[in-house]
Formats: C-alpha cells, structure tokens, sequence
C-alpha cells in the first residue's frame, strides 16, 4: 500500500495522519473594520489536505512559493490552530506543540546570548528536566558529535558560519529526541557548497536513527536525494496535494551516484513540469493583478 | 569637467585606502589645534578684557582645576566642602534614585511588552508623564516628602524611569518571533519562556533604555541640587553666590567627565549583552 496516498481511508500502520484539514486565515470583517475601511477577506491557505505518513519515512513537500507548505508544518508542529480536519500523531489529535516533534527552522532560531551547549541543554532541560546533570551533558554531547561540533561547544552563534549554526539547529532538534522531526527549508539560507554538505550529514544521520522525516524544500534534487515520498503540492490559496512520487532508490544514497538510477530523470522530469506548471501559473496571476 | 571629476575621484580613492591609524591620527591632531585655538583665544580674551568682566583666564581656571582636585576631600561645613564629596553625595542620591527606578521600569516594561491589554492600559500614564519637566516635581516632592534628600531621589526616580520602561516593552514586544517559536515548540512553559528567552532576547533594548536613564539621571540631579543642601549642582550654585566664576567651569568639567564615564560603562555593558547583534 501506499504509504502517503491521499486517502480518506485511516492507514491503520500511520504514525502521523493528516485528515481533511484545511487551514483558515480569519480576514477582518469587524464593524470598526468596515468603519475605517480596512476590511480584508478570509484567505484559505490549504483546502482539504490529507496525508498519511508510515513511521522511518522521509518525507519532502514541494510546492510553488507561497503554496501553504509551512503553514501545514505549522499546523503538524502544533504552533498554528487548524480551522477544520484534524492532524493525528499516534491516534493521539494534535492540540498544540510536543515534545514529541521537533523542528529545524530555517533560519537557524538559534538563541544568540546562548553558547552551542546551551542552545542544546535549553532544549534537552526544557523537555527532560527530571534527567540527572550527569545523564544531560551525555545527550548534549552524543547530539554534538552527532552533527560535527565536537570543540565548538562554547561558542556563541555569531562566531559560527551558517552551516554550523544548522548543524546546531538539528542537534537541538533531535537532542529532546522526538519521534518526528520536522525541518522548514532547513538548507534554504545556505550556499550550494554547505548545503550539499548538510544534505550528506542529514543523509547520515537519517540512515543512523531512522526518524519519521517532515522537510519542506524547493529543491528537486535535494527532495529527490533525501526523501522516501515527495508530496507535490498546487499552488495557493486553497493549496491541495496535487501527486505523490515514490523514491525508488536504495539506501544508503550518494549525492554522485544517484542519477546513475534508472527512474532519477524520469522523477525529476515530472517534478519540474509539477512546479514549473504551478510557478507559471502563480506568475501569471500576479502580473493579471498587478495590471 | 572630467578632469575635476577624476580628481576627486582620485581624492576619494586615496582617502577610502588610507589606513585607520592616519585617521585617528588625523582626528587627535585636529582635536588638539582646536583646543589649542581655543585655550589661546579663552587666555587672551579674558586678559584683554573682551569679555564681561570678572571673567577668568583659562590659565587661573586650569589652576583652581588643579587645585580642587588635588584636594578633593575637606570639609568645613556645608558650603566650603571639597569637590570629591560633592560628587560623591550627587552619585549617592543619582544611584539610589535610578536603582529605585529601574526595580519599577524594568518589571512593568516586561508586563507591559508581554501583555497587550497592559500596554494599553498603562500607556497613558507613561505618555503623559514623560514630557513633564523633572524640575516641576521638585515643589510637589518637597511638600510631600518634606526633606530635601528624599525631594532628590525622588526627581531622580521620576524623571529616569520613562526610557527604561519604553525601552523595555518595546524590546520584549519585540522578541523575534523565532525564538518564541522555539520556546514554543519545545513546550517551555510560561515562566521559563520569560526568563530564559523574552528577557535575554530583549536585553540590548533593556540597556538602552538603562544607559539613556542614567544620562538622564545625571542631568538632572545637578539642577535639583541647586535647590537642595548639597551636591554637585549646590557646589556651582553656591560658587554663582560667591561670584567666582573659575569653580564653576572647573566643576561643569567635572560633570562632564564623570557623565562620559558613566556612559561608557554602560556603553561596555551594551556591547557585552548584544552577542553578535546590532542594537
């Protein structure tokens, strides 16, 4: 079976359901509004979005900007509210944020008055605060070594380069251990160089710990590098999943040999007229409003 | 045409590769003519009588300098009391004052930033309040408090709360929204997000607002000392009394020296909290 169909039906082996959600901004439409004139609509950002998700997958959403793709990461890591459907994490409906996700931002989040190490022991202290110091400096450290900061421990986030501070952004995320990770355009700020080696590293780390992946991205390559199932969306308002592709390629992956596989081009192809479709039609209708 | 423009062109260029020492060197040099210039024009006006009379020269001046702060601490009763202690009874009532106004704004800043409905609520007070002159309180606190040094740090505390408590609900309305998020995502609760990300995050606007206070602080407690007993602004009150003109210049240097030095403390502790971030 598929295991990220976009179905009614409740895969009964899915650790995260999303079902019919569809996310409302409230417009203003209050009589002081209307009074001073600055009435503004609703605007539906994604309409009737189900998915299932199986646990050790990884999954990538693409989409034209501005598709309601950080919106549904949103939702699933419990930091906006969800107008109608409901998100399932482990038969358990998601009310607001857990421990049990967490997030890599892309634009690092990192908090600048902390060391690497505290960054770190503010996530792993706020999650497990019953753990004994002795038994916290070990998760701190094993998640330092996991990402290569081993020496850049006190250091603050201004003396790191840009792909430091995301390895310091992942080590956070999974230092509390969650059981999905979530990642909004985590390589997104970086340069093709660091990005290609940070894509490497999560590729490692993926293979390591075999965490439930959530990554939003705009790159075809990258998706198509790190995922298991690569969820397309359409573009906004009322953004849908449009197709689904499954990643055929064995594991572990190489950056260098992976276009050698027979159904790479043919992936990537059909990913590129999605988006290009998509980005066209976005343009399209931004220069019909602009005129 | 193009050959003047080249020229500046060139002008500019040569400037911008210059390295940084020629600059201070530049800079110091330049201050130094400009002190020189004006000492010699002070020296000779005042010898020559340009000015009103009873002006002293800059040489008399620099030598009553000399002289009072080489024996900063005697005392022979309120109003022959050497310049050190002066000073010292100013930082007493400055410290005292700002201290008490700064364990009142920086609390209310916080509520003020987290809290919507108290920022509204309170906003009024503060806009109100701001614009009056520290000296108007000065016949209200001596009615009321019927003492002239609690009248000070009163003055102090009223008119040094206003930039630390602006300063503060805006840093902290102001958190970037990422590291609430964070916060957040991790299920930090509401006191631990206060203290350890809305606080630190908010820090540089917090010394901001700390640092312009006691500027404030400092202006303002020489011109309510003048009505008081004591203090720094008693010590040039007392001297315009006596008409001797030398020891008030020496003391306003005295003010200016002391408000540099406490502005570069907090100008040090600005830097210290800002990690990377400009504030």
């Amino acid at each position: 079976m598929n295991g990220a169909m976009p179905t009614n039906q409740v895969s009964p082996s899915a650790q995260l359901s999303i079902r019919n959600v569809t996310k409302v901004f409230a417009g203003k439409k209050g009589w002081f509004d209307q009074l001073t004139r600055k009435t503004k609509a609703d605007f539906t950002a994604i309409q009737d979005i189900s998915l299932e998700i199986e646990p050790n997958t990884f999954v990538s959403i693409i989409g034209p900007s501005g598709c309601g793709k950080s919106t549904l990461l949103g939702m699933i890591a419990g930091l906006m509210s969800i107008t109608d459907g409901e998100i399932v994490l482990n038969a358990q409906p998601i009310t607001g944020p857990g421990p049990d996700r967490g997030m890599v931002f892309q634009n690092y989040a990192l908090m600048p008055w902390m060391t690497v190490e505290e960054n770190i022991r503010f996530a792993v202290e706020t999650v497990h605060p019953q753990l004994s110091a002795k038994a916290m400096s070990r998760v701190i450290k094993e998640n330092i070594q996991l990402v290569g900061l081993t020496g850049a421990e006190q250091k603050h986030p201004h003396e790191l380069s840009g792909g430091m501070r995301q390895r310091v952004g992942i080590a956070r995320a999974l230092a509390i251990n969650p059981q999905i990770l979530l990642m909004d355009e985590p390589f997104g700020a970086l340069d093709a160089l660091t990005r290609g080696f940070l894509q490497d590293e999560i590729e490692r780390i993926w293979e390591q710990q075999r965490k439930t992946v959530i990554m939003i991205t705009h790159s075809i390559e990258e998706a198509l590098l790190l995922s298991d199932r690569i969820v397309m969306m359409t573009r906004g308002p009322a953004a849908r999943v449009d197709e689904i592709l499954e990643v055929p390629f064995p594991r572990p992956r190489n950056r260098e040999t992976i276009d050698q596989h027979p159904a790479y081009h043919a992936l990537k192809a059909e990913m590129e007229s999605h988006l290009f479709r998509e980005t066209r039609a976005v343009e399209a209708a931004r220069i019909q409003r602009a005129e | 045409m193009t050959l003047s423009n080249t020229a500046t062109g060139a002008i500019a260029k040569s400037k911008r590769n210059a390295p940084l020492i020629n600059e201070n060197v530049q800079a110091v040099g330049l201050f130094l003519i400009s002190l020189i210039v004006f000492l010699l024009f002070w020296e000779i006006g005042a010898r020559f009588g340009l000015f009103s009379q009873g002006m002293p020269t800059a040489s008399k001046t620099l030598q009553e300098f000399c002289w009072w702060t080489t024996h900063p601490f005697f005392n022979n009763g309120p109003n022959d009391l050497g310049i050190g202690w002066n000073l010292l009874i100013s930082l007493r009532r400055v410290a005292i004052g700002y201290i008490l106004a700064s364990l009142i704004a920086v609390p209310l800043g916080v509520l003020m930033g987290i809290s919507p409905v108290a920022y509204k609520a309170f906003n009024p007070y503060v806009q109100l309040l701001k614009p009056v002159s520290p000296l108007a309180w000065l016949p209200l606190g001596l009615y009321v408090l019927r003492d002239s040094e609690q009248t000070g740090i009163f003055i102090i505390l009223i008119s040094s709360i206003w930039p630390t408590l602006i300063n503060t609900a805006f840093g902290v309305a102001n958190v970037d929204k990422d590291y609430l998020d964070v916060a957040n995502v991790l299920g930090a609760s509401r006191w631990r997000t206060i203290f350890k990300v809305i606080i630190p995050a908010a820090l540089p606007n917090i010394v901001s607002g700390l640092r312009i206070s006691m500027g404030i602080s400092w202006l303002v407690i020489v011109a309510a000392e003048m009505l008081l007993g004591t203090g720094l602004g008693y010590f040039i009150w007392n001297e315009w009394n006596n008409l001797y003109i030398p020891n008030i210049l020496v003391a306003i240097f005295i003010i200016g020296l002391v408000g540099l030095l406490l502005d570069s403390v907090f100008a040090a502790l600005e830097k210290f909290v800002a990690f990377g971030r400009n504030s």
